[in-house]
């Protein structure tokens, strides 16, 4: 068995692709480089992420299984599953295999199948997460929100919250991977940050300006108050709003 | 701003709004341009859900809750001895940019009491919406009721502003309406419905010969009726909801279980309990008008005005109509294989895209996501026809039924008793 590490990028995946048909291996694995494991009567070979190789991947795939196999792909990727590079490479050879017809809603095949379902999971969560995020307002202007997303998928919002929010200051932050997207006015922009004190529900309110807790009151006035106790659920309220997110929705903070 | 003022107002007049089902966001394009404040794309989001499991897309209000009504059903009625409060047009727009920064909310669903008359109560409604629109540049989702005897004037600037209108019949007979809401007429609340549908279609055509027509309610219209506080069958129900959505083009008919909140002779008593198997069924139904192609005559048999609660209405017709069963998966057309039990919309697509690769069977229906415990029994695979012995037993429903459990399970019993 060969088996090639990648640096965790899609780029690096896309070029782990090219390699493996460049030398004709026979039985690949594609793994990302922290989770390998020791293999006896495996080869290994560490796969240097190439853009130029990775591009001519895309576009051959592109013409392959179009955007909406792309846009599969990179959705299955931020799923951070960890048997998603199986699935992705047997649908690669089964695209290259078949370059006839595009194969990508050809849903008996079970990899096929199984990248629609990531993406499905994915979407679900970016969803979640265009609903799920609660900005609070800081001193310096800025609107500030805290996620930790089941999957990565920060890269896919960042869009939505940019044609939403466009005449204010905001920062979304994924505490699970420990970056944010930061919108100036102008742009978004990926940023790093390691939070000694970060905004945390008692400690950070001296960084919040005056109003915004008696907003944030308002807000659970609100949602107690449309709430019909007579038709109460409480199945069903779990189920729409599982309990891992009550940490960041502001109605759900105790009072 | 006041903010303890203000708590107590929003908590009237969020308890008093909370009866309104419609909490939709969806179906209104508006493109945020010149860095003003919200954009949408059409696609509702559901910021949270309430303890009951509804839905809060909106921040859904009444302006006040005075009202010259004196309709049995509703909370804030004039002879209900309550607390009343209004807001100020400055107010709900203050709290509407304020949610809406902070993302807790798609928009605005403002309602209101009738107080003076319809068009003194109208002309605020539009207030709120036309500053939102044209001071704040706001893009969010805005749903104006409308008021039952507004003017068309009034109309058309709402129509400007709000991406939806609505206007609750509440009653699904004019019977009904007679004997609980004896000042109002229906006659009311169809003239701005029909003014609104007429200048949607006036819209549409301008829209074809200038592109940039000011847009016009692109939500459409809708409206919702109570479910169990009159005598009515869900027949009538179905049958005025499919009148309504034929005529007025409505986008949604919301269907709302009575909640007994009045002691009154003419509603059911305070005891009874709020009737969601019911008004599951005929959401269910509604669907099956929308999106499976299914007429509304089809749904219920006149002779059986009530539609089953213990099976879905599509199970329901498929057990009266188990002669035009089995359906060859691998052959049927798509408007046959969405009249299976069992097979939505979504796996209905999913079935057409992969039976042109392989010769499907019921493993490949499964990872499909179609709910093989109903569909079994009614589709075949070529050559295979695995459970279709049971198809032609008279016994099928509790055949099905045996195999298969409810989450209303334990509701059965208590609501069947009523009949």
């Amino acid at each position: 068995m060969n088996i090639l590490l990648y640096d965790h990028t899609f780029e690096g995946f896309l070029t782990a692709v090219f390699e493996a048909y460049e030398f004709k291996l026979k039985q690949v694995k594609i793994v990302k480089e922290a989770l390998q494991t020791e293999q006896l009567f495996a080869k290994i070979t560490k796969v240097f992420t190439q853009a130029p190789k990775a591009e001519r991947v895309y576009q051959k795939l592109k013409t392959l299984i179009g955007d909406l196999g792309l846009h599969r792909m990179l959705y299955t990727f931020l799923s951070e599953d960890e048997d998603l590079e199986t699935h992705l490479w047997a649908v690669v050879q089964y695209a290259l295999n078949n370059s006839k017809r595009n194969i990508i809603q050809d849903f008996s095949h079970p990899s096929v199948l199984k990248l629609s379902q990531y993406e499905q999971m994915v979407h679900r969560e970016k969803h979640r997460m265009e609903a799920f995020v609660r900005f609070r307002l800081t001193l310096d202007d800025i609107y500030y929100a805290e996620i930790e997303p089941d999957f990565n998928v920060l890269p896919v919002i960042a869009k939505h919250f940019k044609d939403r929010y466009q005449d204010q200051k905001w920062m979304i932050f994924d505490q699970k991977r420990t970056y944010g997207i930061y919108y100036d006015l102008h742009k978004v922009e990926l940023v790093e940050m390691k939070f000694a004190n970060h905004l945390n529900k008692q400690e950070g309110l001296e960084m919040l300006v005056k109003d915004e807790k008696l907003y944030q009151h308002l807000w659970q006035t609100y949602f107690k108050k449309t709430t019909i106790q007579a038709r109460k659920n409480s199945r069903l309220h779990i189920q729409h709003v599982p309990k891992r997110y009550w940490k960041y929705l502001t109605e759900k903070f105790p009072v | 701003m006041n903010f303890d003022r203000i708590t107590e107002k929003l908590e009237i007049l969020a308890d008093a709004a909370k009866y309104d089902v419609s909490c939709s966001s969806s179906g209104a394009k508006r493109n945020n341009q010149n860095k003003g404040l919200g954009n949408s794309t059409g696609m509702g989001i559901c910021h949270s859900y309430t303890e009951d499991g509804r839905c809060v897309s909106l921040l859904k209000i009444l302006l006040t809750n005075h009202c010259i009504y004196d309709c049995a059903y509703c909370v804030t009625r004039k002879s209900n001895d309550i607390k009343r409060a209004a807001f100020t047009v400055q107010e709900v727009v203050d709290l509407t940019i304020n949610f809406y920064r902070r993302n807790y909310i798609e928009g605005l669903f403002l309602s209101s009491g009738i107080f003076k008359d319809a068009d003194f109560t109208m002309e605020r409604l539009v207030l709120v919406a036309k500053k939102l629109r044209l001071e704040e540049n706001f893009n969010g989702y805005i749903h104006l009721k409308s008021i039952p005897g507004a003017s068309d004037e009034l109309m058309k600037e709402a129509g400007l502003y709000a991406d939806r209108l609505s206007i609750n019949l509440e009653l699904p007979t004019e019977k009904g309406l007679k004997l609980l809401a004896p000042d109002k007429n229906r006659e009311d609340m169809i003239k701005p419905m029909n003014y609104v549908k007429n200048e949607i279609i006036v819209f549409k055509e301008e829209k074809k010969l200038f592109r940039n027509t000011p847009k016009f309610a692109p939500a459409g219209q809708s409206t919702q009726l109570i479910i169990g506080a009159t005598q009515e069958n869900d027949l009538e129900i179905i049958q005025t909801a499919d009148s309504f959505y034929k005529n007025y083009q409505l986008k949604r008919v919301y269907y709302s279980g009575y909640v007994p909140i009045a002691d009154d002779a003419r509603l059911p008593s305070l005891q009874s309990k709020v009737p969601m198997v019911r008004e599951n069924r005929l959401y269910q139904a509604d669907w099956l008008m929308r999106f499976y192609g299914f007429k509304a005559d089809e749904i219920l048999d006149p002779n059986l005005p009530f539609l089953d609660l213990d099976v879905d209405p599509k199970l329901s017709w498929a057990l009266r109509n188990q002669h035009i069963f089995p359906i060859d998966i691998q052959k049927a057309d798509f408007e046959m294989i969405l009249r299976v039990p069992g097979i939505g919309v979504k796996s209905a697509w999913k079935i057409i895209e992969a039976r042109r690769f392989s010769h499907l069977n019921e493993n490949h229906l499964k990872k499909l996501g179609v709910a093989l415990n109903r569909a079994k029994y009614f589709i075949s695979y070529g050559l295979h026809f695995g459970n279709l012995k049971f198809l032609n037993s008279s016994n099928l429903k509790q055949f099905i039924l045996g195999n298969t459990k409810s989450k209303y399970q334990d509701q059965y019993n208590a609501q069947l008793a009523l009949f």
